[in-house]
């Protein structure tokens, strides 16, 4: 799948900016989000909640709810599949409490009722006996000795002997002699670094509605980035076939990886079986925060080492992530992006998964990573104030280029990270003078991006335009991108075509609108569809013209004769074509299937210039610059649009977003009182500048864009913090009582 | 669960009296409505008190003192001719309440009665002596603003007994108050401490002085000592250390999500330096003027 050559020199739609087709729905109220999905007959789902965070059930009594008029069913674990394992089993578990409570909200039953609010009354008629057991909700306390453990035996092969037992996973990476580079280095930092757990903060809490007989056959309306494998787990969730349950994803008000997964559709298909009618749940936000899935917090150690001209000699760091009661926090992500922008002679990064008594982490964009790029390029930070450097020529020096080996592993594509730099280093931002009070800060960051099976059919309208459906929800406007994409490539207008969001049983499978994969693979298949769709066109007019399929060309939406040899014939039209399609061989449709492997990396370069109050510790960002890689830039509005978001987000990540949990394990802020995401006036306008180093991998040179926009932040801004405060922050968020407290203790020497 | 909007105050009395169970007025709603939406309590009954009469009004009397009816919403304090100038912290503290929308319903009756320790409205209500007005089956009675908080959502009025109105007293020439609070954000957040402070200036010098410190302690407070460390001073850096230091020594915070104890101790004594500066520069422009 190599770049179109002849693409990268003219678009005639990509790059350009028209209107997003879902525009006026979101605008108007009259697009459908999760909630908004009805059935007559609907009973109301509400789930009972572990109060504890962590516990055995010894028995649950639902006689009493069960008993009430209003209540249709009630479902406990038993009402779900009992043969999974692995990550079946893991999602299972955490939806659905087993023999243990594990986290203060962990579900433990649920109702099916005639309304919400009796459904909501009928949880205080469950009766659950628990035996509290010992907790722990820390990464580090975790792992020290003592600790209770979360599940005996859930370590992996990869975890070596004698550690403690809350350890489930161990990645190393790297190469070469990091002891040989240390000593070769004029300075070396070593420091350790804590993040608190983040959640996404969609607007939109987690809804569905399910409907299941007794036959085996359902339907499932929900609000995912990922209705395919919504449809493959739920379907083993509650042990039916999965083509069986025919999954229609809803507009969705935002996932940021949080929606890559499910909890409450397994319980409202349960629900609806026993029933037999369809069960609509929607949860609470505070259900959203203590039982959906936040990002992993993370302690780290970072050692680096530099010459005084500013080579990188050595750089090593250690990676300890929670994501909650379950394997799978994104350690490897953090420990193998977090040197990834630099190349290294010698590096060595190595991750530890640990269980607590926390919800199971979900996917939050580019999971891992900020964490990662926080660590590293504090110290690089801090190194280069110490040895009097500019921060970008510095990492200039080091930057990775095409063919350099990255730090976990494989070499390098045509990559972008230099142009990126180069263009910091010219913005007017980075030469703006700064005011007493104020710190810069800037950060490189890093992502893979994903490709992922994908699935694409275009079919034409007898009037000639176009009905494009794709299998990935659209999270970020790449309905536009496609019509885009198709348009580019068919040669007609982009209101010619409509992109449509296909359920499961309308499309092959579709990997999740995840890894910033879509403009990327579901563009790759739209340009591929309306390649093969074209051949179908070409085809038809070398029939109506008698003369070689070979002989027809697609140029301006037109099929006219390749050359004078072909013959003289008047370029027929996309319409004119498809106007007698019927009588002419039948419908025209184009497809294309895959799972592309040419996903390029990105990188990305951020500056932050912060105010502190040293009187109070709070801290404001006063200018945001994002420079980074996109590739191609199809929509460049939603382009920038990723990138400030991204930047956004790590602005409440860095400063004041965090999960507290108190001494009696439960979370203290399950609310948006207190969960403190940045409002709009906290904010300044991101400026954002799109630098385009065509990936290989895509016809047009797209990379995805979703997630590299939030890994340099939490360093950008911690940067440019500290250096405001004169005082290093090395535990985020840099929350005004820790950031007082870092300014006082330092000024008290 | 029953809702009444009774046209009369006698009505209101009567229905709040009459009722066995559990009773709750509804200014502007605010607090109530998120309480219920959150099953915080279930009440058998609502009563709605815009409908009663002088409920929305804001009056001043002859003599310049000021009566501020239970359900103002806190956006019309602003627009009242002469409030602002007479008390801008009163008005800034109502200003700094929720959002334009939740402004547009929440009043300072509702905020004082509600209780909260962080509330904004009321160490700007405590600081400037307001009084309230109470209307009970028995008859009316006043009580100091300060006098009626017990405990963090806890007042001390008697079943059935209704607030008619914020009652501010008569200005004197170089008064002025000023509140600020510390919160993470810039807007839609909680007060991790607050403090108002209400001051009148003669020739430069504080000559009387009110301080009362919010989200410090489980009532929000007012610290004389805090009064004492300003008054015959011209606000020199002294007397601000020695404000700071008073209001540091008055506090009695708790450890939360919100903030630490030595976090909040060390922010009340900063706020009561820049409330006290702003304070003493408007009377000083209102001195002159
Ligand atoms: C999004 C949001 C943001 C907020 N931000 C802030 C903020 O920044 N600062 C802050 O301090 N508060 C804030 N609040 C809380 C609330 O808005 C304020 O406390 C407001 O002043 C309450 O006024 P109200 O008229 O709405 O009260 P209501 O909700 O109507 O009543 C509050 C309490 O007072 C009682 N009550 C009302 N009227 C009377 C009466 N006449 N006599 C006796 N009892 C009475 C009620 O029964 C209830 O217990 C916020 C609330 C929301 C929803």
């Amino acid at each position: 799948m190599a770049l179109d050559d002849l693409r990268t020199k003219e678009f005639r739609v990509v790059g350009t900016r028209p209107i997003r087709p879902d525009g006026i729905d979101k605008v108007t109220g009259r697009a459908k989000f999760g909630a908004d999905v009805t059935a007559s007959g609907m009973l109301h789902g509400a789930i009972l909640r572990s109060p504890h965070p962590h516990a055995r059930i010894l028995s649950i009594d639902v006689s009493r709810a069960i008993a009430e008029p209003a209540v249709k069913a009630v479902v406990t674990r038993a009402d779900f599949a009992g043969n999974l394992e692995g990550e079946d089993w893991n999602v299972l578990e955490n939806i659905m409490a087993g023999e243990r409570a594990l986290y203060d909200g962990h579900a433990i039953a649920a109702v099916a009722a005639t309304s919400a609010l009796s459904a909501r009354d009928a949880l205080k008629l469950i009766d659950v006996t628990y035996e509290k057991l010992p907790f722990v909700t820390d990464v580090d306390e975790a792992i020290r000795p003592g600790a209770p453990v979360i599940r005996e035996g859930a370590a992996d092969e990869s975890v070596p002997e004698g550690l403690h037992p809350n350890i489930v996973r161990y990645h190393e990476n790297g190469h070469g002699d990091v002891e040989k580079g240390f000593a070769e280095a004029d300075l070396v930092i070593e420091r350790s670094f804590v993040t608190e757990a983040t959640h996404q903060g969609y607007i939109e809490p987690h809804a569905c509605l399910a409907q299941l007989g007794p036959d085996g056959k359902g339907e499932l309306w929900c609000c995912t980035q990922g209705h395919f494998a919504a449809a493959r787990i739920c379907a083993k969730l509650v042990g039916i076939d999965a083509s069986q349950l025919r999954v229609t994803p809803s507009e969705i008000g935002g996932g940021f990886g949080g929606k890559t997964t499910v909890f409450i559709e397994p319980v409202a298909l349960a629900l609806s079986r026993k029933a037999n009618r369809p069960v609509k749940i929607v949860m609470s936000r505070s259900e959203v925060f203590r039982a959906t899935g936040p990002t992993s917090s993370a302690s780290m150690n970072v050692k680096i080492g530099m010459r005084k001209n500013g080579d990188i000699t050595a750089a090593e760091g250690e990676f300890r992530l929670q994501g909650g009661a379950f394997p799978n926090a994104p350690m490897e992500f953090a420990a193998m992006c977090a040197f990834a922008p630099y190349d290294l002679e010698h590096v060595r990064s190595r991750g530890w998964d640990i269980l607590c008594n926390r919800p199971k982490q979900a996917a939050y964009r580019a999971p891992g990573s900020p964490m990662g790029a926080f660590a590293v390029e504090s110290v690089i930070d801090e190194l280069c104030n110490r040895l009097k450097l500019d921060p970008i020529e510095v990492r200039l020096r080091n930057a990775v280029k095409e063919g350099a080996r990255a730090a976990f592993g494989p070499r390098f594509q045509r990559i972008g990270l230099i142009e990126t730099l180069e263009q910091a280093k010219a913005h007017p931002h980075y030469m703006a003078e700064l005011k007493p009070g104020q710190g810069r800060g800037v950060s490189c960051g890093f992502w893979f991006n994903h490709s992922g099976e994908t699935s694409v059919s275009l079919a034409l309208s007898y009037d000639g335009t176009v009905s494009l459906s794709v299998g990935t929800p659209d999270i970020g406007g790449s309905r536009a991108s496609m019509c885009q994409m198709a348009a580019e490539e068919l040669g007609i207008p982009y209101e010619n075509v409509r992109t449509t969001i296909a359920d499961t049983g309308s499309l092959g499978y579709n990997d999740i609108s995840h890894g910033s994969r879509v403009t990327y693979a579901s563009g790759l298949a739209t340009i591929r569809a309306a390649q093969d769709t074209i051949r179908k066109l070409c085809a038809r007019a070398a029939a109506r013209w008698e003369i070689d399929e070979e002989a027809v060309v697609w140029e301006d939406g037109h099929a006219r004769p390749a050359g004078p040899n072909a013959g003289e014939f008047e370029p027929l039209s996309l319409a004119a074509i498809a106007a007698d399609m019927g009588e002419t061989g039948g419908p025209i449709a184009g497809h294309f299937e895959i799972t592309p492997n040419g996903a390029g990396v990105s990188f990305a370069t951020h500056i932050v210039d912060a105010e502190v109050d040293r009187e109070t510790g709070a801290a404001k960002v006063v200018r945001y610059t994002v420079v980074q890689d996109a590739g191609k830039a199809i929509h460049p509005s939603y382009v920038e649009g990723q990138y400030q978001g991204g930047a956004v987000q790590g602005i409440g990540w860095a400063l004041n977003e965090e999960y507290v949990y108190g001494d009696d394990g439960c979370l203290q802020n399950a609310g948006f009182l207190d969960y403190r995401m940045p409002v709009a006036s906290d904010l300044p306008f991101i400026d954002t500048v799109i630098v385009e180093v065509p990936n290989p991998g895509h016809p047009y040179g797209v990379r995805g864009v979703g997630e590299t926009s939030i890994c340099p932040p939490l360093a950008a801004i911690a940067n440019a913090v500290s250096n405001a405060a004169d005082v290093r922050m090395t535990h985020l968020p840099m929350s005004p009582p820790r950031l007082l407290k870092a300014i006082q203790e330092k000024e008290l020497g | 669960m029953e809702y009444a909007a009774p046209a009369t105050l006698d009505n209101a009395l009567a229905l709040a009296h009459e009722t066995d169970g559990q009773v709750r007025f509804l200014a502007g709603g605010t607090d109530v409505l998120v309480q219920l939406r959150s099953g915080l309590f279930e009440p058998d009954l609502v009563i709605d008190i815009k409908q009663i009469p002088g409920m929305l009004d804001v009056t001043r009397s002859p003599e310049g003192a000021w009566t501020i009816g239970a359900a103002v919403p806190g956006r019309i304090l602003g627009t009242i001719e002469g409030l602002r100038d007479d008390w801008p912290g009163i008005v800034e503290a109502m200003e700094l309440i929720g959002s334009t929308q939740i402004q547009s319903r929440a009043s300072l009756v509702g905020n004082l009665c509600n209780a909260s320790p962080a509330a904004d409205g009321i160490p700007a209500m405590v600081a400037a002596g307001a009084t309230v007005s109470i209307a009970g089956v028995d008859g009316l009675r006043t009580a100091e603003v300060a006098d009626i908080l017990m405990a963090p959502g806890q007042t001390n009025l008697k079943k059935g007994e209704i607030v008619t109105s914020i009652d501010l007293p008569a200005r004197v020439a170089g008064s002025a108050d000023a509140y600020l609070r510390f919160i993470p954000r810039t807007e839609m957040d909680i007060a991790v401490a607050g403090c108002a402070v209400n001051l009148t200036v003669k020739d430069s010098q504080v000559c009387t002085a009110r301080v009362s410190l919010g989200a410090v302690a489980p009532t929000v407070l007012l610290v004389p000592d805090a009064a004492t460390a300003i008054c015959g001073t011209c606000l020199d850096e002294t007397a601000l250390n020695d404000l700071a230091a008073a209001c540091r020594a008055a506090c009695r915070p708790i450890d939360d999500k919100r903030g630490t104890v030595a976090f909040r101790t060390d922010i009340a004594g900063v706020l009561a330096r820049r409330a006290a500066i702003l304070a003493y520069r408007r009377a000083q422009e209102r001195e002159s003027a």
